[in-house]
C-alpha cells in the first residue's frame, strides 16, 4: 500500500496527496493506493502538482493500516508524519495525537 | 573582529537582492525546481524532512553580540525559536519558509552575515581554533589568515564549480582543536627557527564514507604565500579530481590515488608559477587584516585569583564548572569560558532564542563582545576576566547552560540525523540524550575524564563519529536503526581513525553498549590520569570486544 508525499514549496511543509487532490498535512486524510494504476494516478497527481509548483520532491512512500490507522513502513516517514521524535511540541504530531512514530 | 567594508556590504546586499529576485521567480512559477535548486543550495537553502533548513555561515566561528542577537531574533520571528549550531562552526534553522528566507538574507545583511557558500562544490566556512586570539598555547592568531582565506575565497570564479565541496581550516597552536587534519587542507600556523610565521599544510583529510587522514605535503610554507599555495593545491585538485563519481570526488581519494609526494611535486609545480604572481600577500594588506583582529584591550584584574578561590571553596558547583568549562587565557588575569549546549537531556547544539539573547548580553558586559562557535557544538566567551567568572556562571545557571562537562562523557558532537535530516539513516539525537542521562552523574563524569563521543546519523559523518574516542554511526539495517561503533578515534594533533568493534546495537542496546566500553576502561586503566583514549591506545580492542560480545568474541 502506498501514499504521495512531498514537500509543499512555499513552506517546505511536509504534505501529503488526499483523495479529493488536495495536498494535507496530515497523513490520516492521504488516499492510499494498493495497486499499481492507483500509483501511478497518485504520481501523475504529483507530476501535475510539481508542474503547477505547489509541492516539490513527490514521491510515493510504502504504507499499512493499523487499527484503522495509516502508518508509514520507514522510520524516516513515520518522522516526516509526526516531527522531530525529539520535540513532541513541535510539527504536526503537536496538535495531533493520531500521528505517532510507534 | 573584521568589519564589512564597502565592496563586501555590497557584494552581499547584491546577492541578497539576487536572491529574492530568484525566490520570487521560484514562487511564481516562472522557474522550475531544477532549475532553482542550484541557487537556493548556492545561498545555504536546503530542503530536509519536515521543511527548508538555511545554514548561516559563522566565518572561523566568530561572532559578536550584535549577530547573536540577530540570529535570537530570526528564531523568534521566522522560525520555532531555536536554532542548532553544527561541527562546521554554522548555525542551521530547521523550519524557515522559503518565502521568508530572502527576508531572512537581508536581516543577515545587516550584521554582516550571509549564507553564501554553505553548500554545493565550493570553498566552504573556513573554520579555525575557537579559542583563537586567546588560547595561552598560541604561536598566532589564526582567523586573519581565515579571513583572507574567506575573502579570497568568495565567488572565486576559478573554484565556484569544484568536482566536490571544499574545506579548509586553520589553527595557530601546537594542540589542534580545529582537527586540521580531517580538512581538504588544515593548516597550521607556526613560527621558523628566524621567528617568521608561515603554514604546515595537510592535505586530503576528510570523514565521510571513505574516512582517511590529511598528508602534511609542505611543512613552512611562509605567509605571504598563503594564497598562491592554497591555489596551487585547488588547481591540481580542479583539474584532476574525479567527476564522474561522487564518492570518489573528494581531493582525499586524489591525494590517496596520486600519492602524497606525487600529489605535493604537482602543487609545487603550479607553485612556482604563481609564487611570485599577484596572490602573494603584501604586507599591507596582511597588516590591515590583522588589524582587525588586534587583540582587545584587557585592563589588569589581579584580584581574579583571589575572588574564584573564595567562591570555589564554598560553591562545588562553581568550582566543578571551573574544573572543566573555563580555560587558560594568555592573559593570567583573564580565562575563555565555554557555554555548554550539552546540557544533560539536552539536544546537542541547539540553543533557544531567549538563551541566545543572554549570551550576546553576557559577552557585552564581560567578555569583549565576542563568542566563539566550537566545532563541538558549544559557544565560548573568549576573554572573561577571572574577576568576572562568577558572575558569568551565575547567569549561565538562570539561563540553564552552565553544565560543567566541555570534554566529558556528556560533552557529545551529535548531527541532526533522522529527526531533521533527508540523508539520515537513523536518529542520534535520542541516543546521544539518552547517553548524557545515563552519566548525568558529574562524580562518575570527572571519574571518568577526558571522554569524546561523536556520533552522526548516516556515513556523510557530520557528527566526526570516525575521530571519536567512542564513534556511534546510525545506519538502518531492515528497517530499523543499528548502531555500529567505534573505538580510538581522534580528531586533534594525533588524529586517528577509530576501529570498528564489531556488530552494531540496537536502540535500546546501545546506551548499555557505551556503558559497557566505559567500564571496562575503568577497570583496566593504569590509574586515574591514564584516559580513556590513551588506554585504548595501550590495550587494544580485545578487552572492549570481550566484555562487549564475550564468546562470541571468541569465536569470531
Ligand atoms: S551525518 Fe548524515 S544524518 Fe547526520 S546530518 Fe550529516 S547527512 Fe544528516
Amino acid at each position: 500500500m502506498k501514499m504521495l508525499a512531498a514537500n509543499r514549496l512555499s513552506d517546505g511543509e511536509a504534505v501529503w496527496l488526499a483523495a479529493d487532490g488536495n495536498w494535507v498535512d496530515e497523513i490520516s486524510h492521504a488516499e492510499t493506493v494498493r495497486d499499481k494504476d492507483g500509483e501511478e494516478r497518485l504520481l501523475a497527481a504529483g507530476r501535475d502538482a510539481t508542474g503547477r509548483n505547489e509541492v516539490v520532491d513527490a514521491e510515493l512512500v510504502d504504507v499499512e493500516i493499523i487499527d484503522g490507522f495509516i502508518r508509514p513502513i520507514r522510520l524516516r516517514e513515520r518522522i516526516r508524519a509526526a516531527g522531530p521524535s525529539i520535540h513532541p511540541e513541535l510539527g504536526k504530531q503537536a496538535k495531533k495525537s493520531a500521528v505517532t512514530l510507534a | 573582529m573584521y568589519r564589512y567594508d564597502e565592496f563586501d556590504h555590497a557584494f552581499v546586499k547584491a546577492r541578497v537582492a539576487q536572491f529574492r529576485d530568484q525566490v520570487e521567480r521560484r514562487l511564481s512559477g516562472e522557474i522550475d525546481e531544477a532549475q532553482f535548486k542550484p541557487l537556493r543550495l548556492m545561498n545555504g537553502v536546503y530542503l530536509q524532512l519536515h521543511a527548508y533548513m538555511l545554514r548561516i555561515a559563522i566565518p572561523y566561528g566568530t561572532l559578536a553580540s550584535r549577530q547573536l542577537r540577530m540570529l535570537a531574533h530570526i528564531a523568534r520571528t521566522y522560525d520555532k525559536g531555536y536554532g542548532h549550531f553544527t561541527t562546521r562552526q554554522n548555525l542551521q534553522f530547521h523550519w524557515p519558509a522559503l518565502k521568508d528566507v530572502p527576508q531572512i538574507l537581508e536581516l543577515l545583511a545587516s550584521v554582516e552575515m550571509h549564507c553564501i557558500q554553505t553548500s554545493g562544490n565550493c570553498i566552504r566556512n573556513v573554520t579555525a581554533d575557537h579559542l583563537a586570539g586567546a588560547a595561552a598555547d598560541e604561536v598566532a592568531d589564526p582567523r586573519p589568515y581565515a579571513e583572507i582565506l574567506r575573502q579570497w575565497s568568495s565567488l572565486h570564479p576559478e573554484f565556484s564549480y569544484l568536482p566536490r565541496k571544499f574545506k579548509i581550516a586553520v589553527t595557530g597552536a601546537e594542540r589542534d582543536r580545529a582537527a586540521v587534519q580531517v580538512y581538504d587542507i588544515g593548516l597550521h600556523l607556526k613560527k621558523d627557527a628566524a621567528g617568521r610565521l608561515g603554514f604546515a599544510v595537510y592535505v586530503g583529510g576528510g570523514l565521510g564514507r571513505t574516512p582517511i587522514i590529511a598528508k602534511k605535503i609542505h611543512d613552512f610554507v611562509p605567509e605571504e604565500d598563503l594564497l598562491s599555495y592554497t591555489t596551487a593545491i585547488l588547481r591540481v585538485y580542479n583539474l584532476y579530481g574525479r567527476r564522474d563519481n561522487k564518492w570518489k570526488a573528494r581531493i582525499k581519494i586524489l591525494v590517496h590515488e596520486l600519492g602524497a609526494e606525487a600529489f605535493a611535486a604537482q602543487v609545487e609545480k603550479e607553485f612556482v608559477e604563481l609564487q611570485e604572481s599577484t596572490l602573494k600577500l603584501p604586507d599591507e594588506d596582511l597588516n590591515a587584516i590583522q588589524a582587525y583582529f588586534a587583540p582587545p584591550t584587557l585592563p589588569a584584574r589581579p584580584e581574579g585569583d583571589a575572588l574564584v578561590a573564595r567562591e570555589a571553596a564554598v560553591n562545588s558547583g562553581f568550582a566543578a564548572w571551573l574544573n572543566r568549562n573555563v580555560h587558560t587565557h594568555r592573559n593570567p588575569d583573564y580565562a575563555s569560558v565555554t557555554v555548554s549546549l550539552k546540557g544533560i537531556g539536552e539536544v546537542p547544539g541547539d540553543i533557544s532564542a531567549d538563551q541566545m539573547d543572554a549570551v550576546a548580553d553576557l559577552a557585552e558586559a564581560y567578555a569583549c563582545d565576542e563568542i566563539r562557535v566550537s566545532h563541538e557544538q558549544n559557544l565560548i566567551l573568549p576573554h572573561v576576566a577571572r574577576a568576572n567568572l562568577k558572575a558569568v556562571y551565575d547567569r549561565l545557571i538562570e539561563i540553564g547552560l552552565a553544565t560543567p562537562n566541555a570534554g566529558l562523557v556528556t560533552d557529545i558532537i551529535c548531527c541532526p540525523g533522522l529527526d531533521y535530516c533527508a540523508l539520515a539513516n537513523a536518529r542520534s539525537i535520542p541516543v546521544a540524550q539518552q547517553i548524557a542521562e545515563r552519566f548525568a552523574d558529574q562524580r562518575r563524569q570527572e571519574e571518568i575524564d577526558d571522554l569524546k563521543i561523536k556520533m552522526s546519523g548516516c556515513i556523510n559523518a557530520c557528527g566526526h563519529h570516525h575521530v571519536g574516542h567512542i564513534g556511534i554511526l546510525g545506519v538502518e539495517k531492515k528497517g530499523a536503526e543499528l548502531y555500529q561503533v567505534t573505538l580510538g578515534g581522534s580528531g586533534d594533533e594525533n588524529t586517528a581513525i577509530g576501529d570498528i568493534i564489531g556488530r552494531g546495537f540496537g536502540p535500546d542496546e546501545i546506551v548499555d553498549a557505551v556503558e559497557t566500553i566505559i567500564e571496562t576502561y575503568l577497570v583496566h586503566r593504569l590509574d586515574t590520569s591514564e584516559t580513556f583514549l590513551a588506554a585504548y591506545r595501550r590495550l587494544g580492542p580485545a578487552p572492549f570486544k570481550e566484555a562487549l560480545y564475550g564468546s562470541e568474541a571468541k569465536a569470531a
